[in-house]
């Protein structure tokens, strides 16, 4: 890649760039080939999630069973009154947070400041593993306490329960992997494996770290708050 | 700036973008709290939504500093699903009218409220 950069000049920008990339029959994306691949992980992996998003709005639309007020179901009260959607509310703000310190990471590993850059890749984990936690909390005590199930539930449309267990689950699991993925490579770059490389798989590592957060946006709008 | 290898930035903008992406889901979550309804809160939860998005793709992947070839190849495919949702939302009000015309279904029933909620209620 670094000497293929070197031998040319320097790429034009724009659309006559976006010609010269496609018609020079050699490598197309000037990236890491490791960051190409991710990216096209990342675009199918959004028409997975989009296909639950559709599949979700769908069953919403078509079915006559009121739906559920997920306001009222993920409230949470602290000795007072419930107050509503605290939960998902708290959530969305650790992978947020989890977001900021991955950008961090990511910045530092490009100073080559491996120590720092294993740290913040660490705590980007620990708040994956915390929020994740809290999603535990959320499942048990629906299935728990509420008697939530994918084909019933006591407060309205039965299609709830199917629509909630999938698409969280399914954004759940991908935190899960994220935070095993962060762990391996923070370890990696603790130990100096990337010395000769370069830093690129942090910034790799933190494109599928933003992605799951991007995900959790539209979970966000579109199941809890709609 | 695009040709070289790595995303490297001043760390001043992931600072204001990672504040603003605070922001952005404290008023979304503002809009369900004080109870907006109707088109002004499906409105809201979409600006916010979309913000949120945006800054996120643009900044925090790196979007914004990378070359044409690679954004038009993240962002170009997606555009199809659009017209998927477009589809499916015209099939979800068929199928929800024939229920109610043809089966008979009640269209206008209200959901029950969760035991946490109507046990605080009786308090």
């Amino acid at each position: 890649m670094t000497e293929i950069a070197a031998t040319e000049a320097a790429p034009v920008d724009g659309y006559a760039g976006l010609v010269d990339d496609w018609s020079a029959d050699k490598q197309a994306y000037h990236v890491p080939w490791g960051k190409a691949m991710m990216w096209l992980f990342l675009v199918s992996d959004t028409f997975i999630f989009t296909c639950f998003l559709t599949s979700y709005m769908n069953v919403r639309m078509s079915t006559t069973e009121p739906w559920p007020i997920p306001s009222e179901i993920f409230a949470l009260s602290f000795g007072g009154d419930p107050i509503p959607l605290i939960l998902i509310a708290i959530m969305t703000f650790i992978l947020i947070t989890s977001s900021g310190t991955m950008a961090l990471a990511v910045n530092f590993g490009y100073r080559g400041d491996t120590r720092k850059t294993a740290i913040f890749m660490a705590l980007t984990a620990l708040f994956g593993v915390s929020f994740v936690g809290m999603q535990v909390f959320e499942w048990s005590k629906l299935i728990l306490e509420e008697g939530v199930r994918p084909w019933s539930n006591p407060y309205g449309a039965p299609q709830f329960g199917a629509v909630f267990f999938m698409i969280t689950g399914f954004h759940g699991a991908h935190v899960t992997i994220g935070v095993i993925y962060l762990l391996i490579v923070a370890y990696k770059v603790n130990r100096g494996d990337y010395e000769k490389k370069g830093y690129e798989i942090v910034e790799i590592t933190g494109l599928y770290w933003h992605f799951v957060d991007l995900v959790w946006v539209f979970i966000f709008a579109f199941f809890y708050l709609w | 700036m695009s040709s070289q290898v790595g995303q490297q930035h001043p760390l001043g903008i992931y600072y204001k973008i990672w504040t603003l992406l605070f922001v952005l889901s404290t008023l979304s979550y503002m809009v369900d709290y004080i109870g907006v309804e109707g088109y002004l809160r499906w409105t809201l939860i979409l600006i916010f939504m979309t913000l949120k998005a945006g800054f996120i793709l643009a900044v925090f992947m790196h979007v914004m500093w990378e070359r044409l070839a690679l954004i038009l190849t993240i962002l170009g495919p997606p555009v199809v699903l659009l017209l998927l949702i477009g589809f499916m939302s015209i099939e979800g009000d068929y199928v929800f009218d024939s229920r109610v015309e043809y089966i008979g279904q009640d269209a206008n029933k209200v959901p029950n409220s969760p035991h946490h909620v109507t046990a605080e209620a009786e308090h």
